[in-house]
């Protein structure tokens, strides 16, 4: 297990370092460059020759990118956001927070309602209400996070005032907690966009254990219906979710990024978002960082998690 | 990475949940993570996805027929998405608008006017009509997402035989570029590179395409993997056939099942992708539109009570998008012979 975890540790770093070198070369082909976007289309040739040798960018791309890991890692630094006047990684502290808890919150909600509600599909399975909620996974899986957000907003800020237009705005993350009717909407719309695929899976997960020897023999042994079910099946089949979990971390950064803009909440996906479209670079890099390693992360937990809810599963050499 | 789980894992009972019941991991789950778990079951499984049993393309053929005759969902999608080919490309001959000048779209008719007998679904800030505007639009987004899925598809399909066929260090190096590629959160990878190349129509397809290939590729380099140690491709390499004819001749052919499902779903979700890029203003631009960017050009009116401005086009993309999910969940339980086996 230890020579495994080192192993995945050491792909990990290289995967990350791949990621950045390649989003950092793809960032040197924005048009104009960063001096350009940076300064703005009236700067003169002085200031962005000046521009570019205070930030190494007339030295050759491999050497840049060195210079920007050393940096880095020498001295946590991610480089200075021009548009926004701060150090990029004082920006990210201050934002980072704050998308935590909305993802964080969002994907408990999203495991709260998705879980229960595979459940009653099976208990229910092939009765109206079983073919209702498959019908509204299906409509869920194809309904743009952005319509349903949107949506939301309509009905329930405009036509009937019950939570707010906009997500909290505070710039403390005890700010944004203690403003609950600010916070229904956009974690409810980043839930949304989980809990159609979790539910399914979990559907499945527990059909399929529900055809298991083990849920024969309990019920052979006389346990009742309501223990094989919480007791046997589902204790298996919610095994597969943790991956599950695990592996859905990229849709649900990638949803942070939607829901933070329909809902202009001030986290890490509305700064990508910024970041994108202001075309700052240093910026820029600096959340398609957090958002891999994010990825990567959760890749390598579901892994560790998963061998230690399964004791079945061991990694070899 | 998670490819290398392929040996970690080998012999490990993963109970093999979900696949066998109801086709599949169901469809809702993303496409992304269904490959994913599906090869993760197929590592610890020791078999590699649905590895098929050789179809003749005439057999395939039917078989696809069969699925349209027998599902009831498959016919209702099928019917959604010729019905929307049609409202697209033959409505306007029926329904005259101007969508391409601006000047004239104001001066005729007023902005954001309610649906009426003039104007069917009313009209947008601009004054253009939205019916019209609806069948302008939807032509860019169909034509993105299927051109984009079958690129994409395509171009991993090829790429996953070939790292599959040849195994070894080639394997390994060209599955960690997926495995990086896809340590990126896909809105990341499409947001940066719509920012860098300014979104055309072609640029769109292109963008789109590129991170539609990773899931396919690692689909059928795994369904590869049991492919090629199959009787008859040894045959073929007995006598003397070469690389290039057993991959594009023998092992494409035979994961055709797997690919065309596959292609189905990256159809519904380039759809998505490019409701995302235009919500966020990075699709496809002015005078021309796409149902995302009509959606979010639209949400600004909405929230002044003008419902027709977002309705319509959210419809569209969700009807679209289910109509494909649903092709694809009927294809996937006809044509994945793994899963029929059991």
């Amino acid at each position: 297990m230890i020579a495994f975890l080192i192993r995945r540790i050491i792909q990990a770093v290289i995967v990350v370092l791949l990621v950045l070198l390649g989003l950092f070369l793809l960032t040197h082909v924005i048009p104009g460059g960063a001096a350009r976007a940076a300064l703005g289309p009236r700067a003169t040739k002085a200031q962005i020759r000046q521009f570019n040798v205070t930030n190494n960018y007339y030295k050759g791309i491999f050497v840049q990118f060195y210079l920007y890991l050393k940096t880095l890692v020498w001295h946590h630094n991610l480089g200075y956001s021009y548009k926004m006047n701060q150090d990029v990684t004082t920006v990210i502290a201050q934002r980072l927070p704050k998308t935590l808890v909305l993802v964080g919150i969002s994907t408990v909600l999203a495991l709260i309602i998705a879980v229960p509600l595979g459940i009653l599909q099976v208990v229910r399975r092939n009765k109206p209400i079983d073919h209702i909620l498959t019908g509204l996974t299906f409509v869920g899986y194809g309904m743009p996070s952005f319509l349903l957000g949107t949506l939301l907003i309509l009905y329930f800020a405009i036509d009937i005032h019950i939570f707010s237009v906009e997500a909290p705005q505070g710039q403390t993350v005890g700010a944004i907690l203690g403003d609950p009717r600010g916070l229904v909407l956009p974690e409810f719309t980043l839930a949304a966009i989980t809990i159609a695929s979790f539910s399914r899976y979990m559907r499945s997960s527990m059909m399929e254990a529900m055809t298991e020897d083990y849920v024969r023999t309990a019920r052979a042994k006389g346990a009742s219906p309501r223990r094989v079910l919480f007791r046997h099946a589902l204790r298996n089949a919610i095994i597969p979710i943790v991956t599950l979990l695990g592996l859905s971390i990229p849709a649900i950064v990638s949803g942070a990024v939607i829901t933070e803009t329909v809902f202009n909440f001030p986290g890490m996906g509305l700064l990508t978002y910024e970041a994108a479209t202001n075309t700052d670079v240093p910026l820029l890099l600096g959340t398609a960082l957090v958002a891999t390693l994010a990825t990567v992360i959760g890749s390598l937990l579901a892994d560790i998690l998963y061998a230690i809810v399964d004791p079945r599963i061991r990694y070899a050499k | 990475m998670p490819s290398d789980r392929d040996r970690d894992t080998s012999g490990s009972p993963w109970s093999s949940p979900a696949v066998q019941n109801e086709g599949g991991p169901g469809f809702p789950v993303p496409a992304p993570i269904a490959a994913e778990l599906s090869e993760r079951l197929a590592a610890a499984e020791g078999t590699a996805p649905s590895g098929g049993e050789a179809v003749s393309t005439g057999s395939m053929f039917r078989q696809i027929v069969s699925v349209f005759t027998e599902n009831k969902l498959a016919v209702i999608g099928l019917g959604v998405f010729v019905f929307m080919v049609l409202f697209c490309w033959l409505g306007p001959v029926f329904y005259h608008t101007n969508q391409t000048n601006a000047q004239e779209a104001l001066v005729n008719s007023t902005s954001n006017t309610s649906p009426s007998g003039q104007h069917l679904l009313g009209t947008d800030n601009a004054g253009y009509d939205i019916l019209g505007r609806l069948m302008f639009g939807g032509k860019n987004s169909l034509v993105v997402g299927l051109l984009a899925a079958i690129l994409g598809t395509a171009w991993g399909a090829l790429y996953g035989a070939v790292s599959g066929f040849f195994g070894g260090w080639v394997d390994a190096l060209m599955m960690r570029i997926v495995d990086t590629l896809l340590s990126i959160p896909v809105l990341f990878l499409l947001i940066v590179l719509a920012v860098i190349f300014h979104p055309t129509l072609t640029v769109l397809i292109l963008v789109i395409a590129f991170v539609s290939w990773l899931v396919p590729g690692r689909l059928i380099r795994g369904e590869t993997l049991s492919l090629r140690v199959r009787e008859y491709v040894q045959a073929v390499r007995v006598m003397g056939g070469s690389r290039r004819r057993i991959v594009l001749r023998h092992i494409l052919p035979n994961a055709i099942g797997t690919i065309i499902v596959n292609a189905t779903f990256q159809v519904a979700d380039a759809i998505l992708f490019l409701a995302f890029l235009g919500f966020l203003g990075l699709g496809v631009q002015l005078p021309q539109t796409d149902w995302g960017s009509m959606l979010s050009n639209g949400v600004t009116y909405a929230i002044q009570g003008y419902w027709w401005e977002i309705y319509p086009a959210g419809l569209a993309i969700v009807l679209v998008v289910v109509a494909f999910n649903f092709i694809g969940d009927a294809l996937r339980d006809s044509l994945e012979v793994r899963l029929q086996q059991r």
